[in-house]
């Protein structure tokens, strides 16, 4: 009897276990295949929003403007950036939020694994004019021939450099733009310093490992290509770059001595390393002129947008992406919210708030790069001063040349697999471990492992 | 040398005799004892039921999924033992647990000697031990991602406090924070931040340590070292090896401060393998990658390799450890 009813308790445990395991194993189905983002009228019901925040008047402005617009809607904010580990899990357990606000180069990882919708529908529905966006923009939200992210901002580098330094040196901002490599390395060796042995003056800093794409592309290479299944990290010319940058860095007695001292300067404050004479050059991506502007506006700047050698400006673009996750309750209201926070007006209305309170504080307002080429003209035609006093006049003038040459690696569903086999390579080489050449072999041996696997597992599933 | 066993002790079931134990039915429950039984249950079913959603439940789901290839959004796949078979060739897997076990052999001993030295310390102070006790455990209550970002200040290798005091005495400190061959030891320099934990516990030992053995060692003529080597050592051993078995458990599932200070957002792009921790690359393989199913299959053999540690521990402990009142 004992035994009898041991063996009904295992085998219910065992039934039980077997049907908790299937069960919790839920994946999202065929759920929102048929998706209707058009509102007979306006959308109404409830909006849940992740990864956003209106930490500034860009933000808040737009998102007063929509939640205006959507009266008969509850919008419901959760700000801060994205957890991906959240909204994974809510789209796997079938309770998304309605909207998320998510980094551009996250968007074919999402859309390869159906956690967002192809939101071709939600253009034509909403009338969204793709061709007002900046090209490479939409490049990076475009996977496999359809539109999954609504763009907004772009990041851009340009080059920031102590005038100061550069003119005791005899050097001028075209010696560290980029466009000579041979020159930036000469500029490095003049610019920088050191006391008692340890480094007191950055020369150059090539900021690796998150610009290689871009000391790449300057000489002609992109690390991926353009329909996002090959990687092309051992090609000549990135193993050259990644030699030419790692190099700027052992001419200052290596990158751990530069990444030490860089650590140790006040980045944010009034004093940073331009203020204090501490660094002579470096791209930087252009929200670091404002920070420039508030903190230490009388710092010796000198601007250039990074230079390809021969001499056109080129920056690697990044920014955020409003996508609809897969079981979105509200995708109507979802389509209407990303139309009106990226649409020219709302960018007019935030950069004008942006351009009063500058004037308030008696600072220049120095532009915004919106993703919406549109909305850059007009707010560049209107709110952004075309005498500011110098260096802030290059500045601008750097930043919106930088806005016009933009390239982006193209959506592919190894984003993050991809990122981190050429960072891994880039910080090897940083370390000491591998030599480029070898460092970027193995990069590229992993990066297209993961890229095969990913888009078979697309390509099956197509 | 040989270890003393104590006589075998007649047991009452057999009284001595060689004659084979009688099995007896256990008796009945009275109801009494049926009604106090089912009210403990239900006082300790809340407990019983978070244990198994939240512990056990994960813990056999984990099992299963580390059988399948899982992204977190779509269904799990199975795999049978692929994933087992791609981390015996996976590089990082090789690399993190070496850099784990090289910081957890040598933060425990460190660790356990620190403590103990200040234990001892504090034991000798008579009316201001309470100050220095709550002192010493104060910096316990730091958030670790925080003890990560005092990593980074107090170790800079140019403006680091750690440097500067090094400076001092003519010692010009290393790059702790981006030499490859520095960063283990800056973190595990770290660890003996929270150390506090462990002083508390051997101090609450040491003062149960009778004073009659050391009045006797005295007479003997022992000084200092040797009290301490043949009197609190042993007397304190159930403790010590306490801290030794949850520093371990510690060492190995080492990720937040280690995460915050090399892997966190002021480093999204620079990394350094030298500190690519075990469950630091479980997460990056679970929680960035996606790869959950890979991840759970890395997490059974985190929990194998420290159950084997800890079992050899516990033997190891058989012949080193003295509990009171434990006959040998």
């Amino acid at each position: 009897m004992v035994r009898r009813r041991g063996a009904a308790a295992a085998g219910t445990s065992m039934v039980v276990a077997a049907l908790a395991l299937t069960s919790c194993a839920q994946g999202t189905g065929d759920e929102g295949a048929d998706v209707d983002f058009s509102a007979d009228g306006s959308p109404s019901g409830e909006l849940s929003v992740m990864g956003f925040g209106t930490g500034d008047e860009i933000g808040e402005v737009r998102y007063d403007r929509a939640t205006q617009d959507l009266e008969g809607v509850d919008v419901r904010l959760a700000e801060g950036e994205l957890d991906i580990q959240a909204f994974l899990s809510a789209v796997a357990s079938g309770n998304p939020p309605d909207l998320v606000y998510a980094n551009r180069d996250q968007i074919g990882t999402f859309a390869s694994r159906d956690a967002i919708l192809p939101l071709d529908e939600c253009v034509d529905a909403e009338g969204v004019d793709l061709d007002a966006f900046v090209d490479t923009a939409v490049e990076q939200v475009t996977f496999d021939g359809s539109v999954y992210g609504i763009p907004e901002f772009n990041q851009v580098q340009v080059t920031m450099a102590n005038a100061d330094l550069l003119s005791a040196a005899g050097l001028t901002v075209d010696d560290v733009n980029g466009s000579d490599r041979d020159a930036v390395t000469a500029a490095n060796e003049a610019l920088m310093r050191t006391a008692g042995g340890t480094l007191s003056v950055i020369g150059f800093d090539s900021k690796l490992p998150e610009f290689l794409p871009l000391w790449a592309k300057a000489a002609g290479a992109d690390l991926l290509s353009e329909d996002g299944r090959t990687a092309q990290l051992d090609a000549p010319e990135v193993v050259e770059a990644l030699e030419w940058a790692v190099g700027i860095y052992d001419a200052q007695g290596g990158f751990p001595a530069v990444k030490t001292y860089r650590d140790s300067a006040d980045f944010f404050g009034a004093g940073n390393q331009f203020a204090t004479g501490v660094l002579g050059a470096m791209p930087m991506e252009q929200w670091y002129i404002n920070v420039l502007n508030e903190s230490s506006p009388d710092a010796p700047m000198a601007f250039d947008a990074v230079r390809t050698p021969g001499g056109d400006a080129i920056a690697f673009a990044s920014g955020s992406a409003w996508a609809v996750p897969r079981g979105s309750e509200n995708p109507a209201a979802a389509c209407r919210f990303a139309r009106l926070m990226t649409e020219t007006d709302a960018w007019v209305q935030a950069a004008q708030a942006r351009a009063d309170a500058r004037a308030q504080d008696g600072l220049v307002f120095t532009g915004v790069l919106t993703g919406n080429e549109e909305a850059d003209e007009q707010i560049r035609a209107d709110l952004v001063p075309d005498d500011a006093p110098q260096p802030w006049q290059d500045a601008i003038d750097a930043m919106y040349e930088a806005n016009d040459a933009t390239f982006a690696l193209p959506a592919n569903p190894a984003d993050n697999e991809f990122e981190t086999a050429w960072q891994d390579a880039v910080n090897r080489v940083l370390n000491g471990q591998q030599e480029p050449a070898d460092a970027l072999a193995q990069a590229q041996d992993e990066a297209q492992q993961a890229l095969d696997d990913a888009w078979a597992r697309w390509d099956e599933e197509d | 040398m040989t270890t003393p066993v104590a006589p075998a002790l007649p047991t009452p079931a057999t009284g001595g005799s060689r004659e084979a134990p009688v099995r007896r039915r256990r008796a009945r429950p009275s109801p009494s004892e049926r009604r106090e039984r089912n009210a403990a249950l239900r006082f300790i079913s809340p407990w019983i039921v978070g244990f198994v959603v939240f512990t056990a439940w994960p813990i056999l789901y984990s099992a299963y999924l580390s059988l399948t290839d899982y992204d977190v959004i779509n269904d799990p796949t199975f795999v049978g033992l692929d994933n087992y078979r791609e981390m015996a060739q996976d590089p990082k897997v090789a690399l993190s647990l070496w850099n784990t076990l090289v910081y957890t052999v040598v933060q425990v001993p460190l660790y356990t000697v620190v403590a103990l030295a200040l234990a001892l310390l504090l034991n000798q102070a008579a009316r201001s031990a309470g100050f220095f006790r709550t002192a010493f455990f104060i910096p316990k209550m730091t958030p670790p991602v925080a003890v990560g970002v005092l990593l980074l200040l107090l170790f800079n290798g140019q403006y680091g406090i750690v440097n500067e005091v090094l400076s001092w005495v003519g010692i010009q400190g290393p790059s702790w924070t981006t030499d490859q061959d520095w960063i283990k030891p800056g973190l595990v320099l770290i660890s003996l931040w929270t150390v506090g934990s462990a002083v508390i516990i051997l101090l609450a030992a040491l003062r149960n340590v009778p004073n009659d053995l050391y009045d006797a060692a005295r007479v003997d003529g022992a000084g200092f070292w040797r009290r301490t080597r043949a009197v609190t050592v042993p007397m304190i051993s159930g403790a010590l090896f306490f801290v030794v078995v949850i520093n371990t458990i510690a060492g190995f599932q080492m990720f937040t401060e280690a995460y915050s200070a090399y892997f966190g957002a002021g480093n999204s792009t620079y990394r350094n393998d030298t500190a690519l921790f075990y469950v630091i690359y479980l997460f990056q393989e679970g929680f960035q990658e996606l790869h959950m199913g890979y991840a759970s299959a890395l997490a059974w053999l985190l929990f194998v390799v420290i159950m084997l540690v800890t079992v050899v521990q516990l033997v190891v402990s058989r012949r080193l450890v003295y509990y009171e009142g434990e006959q040998r």
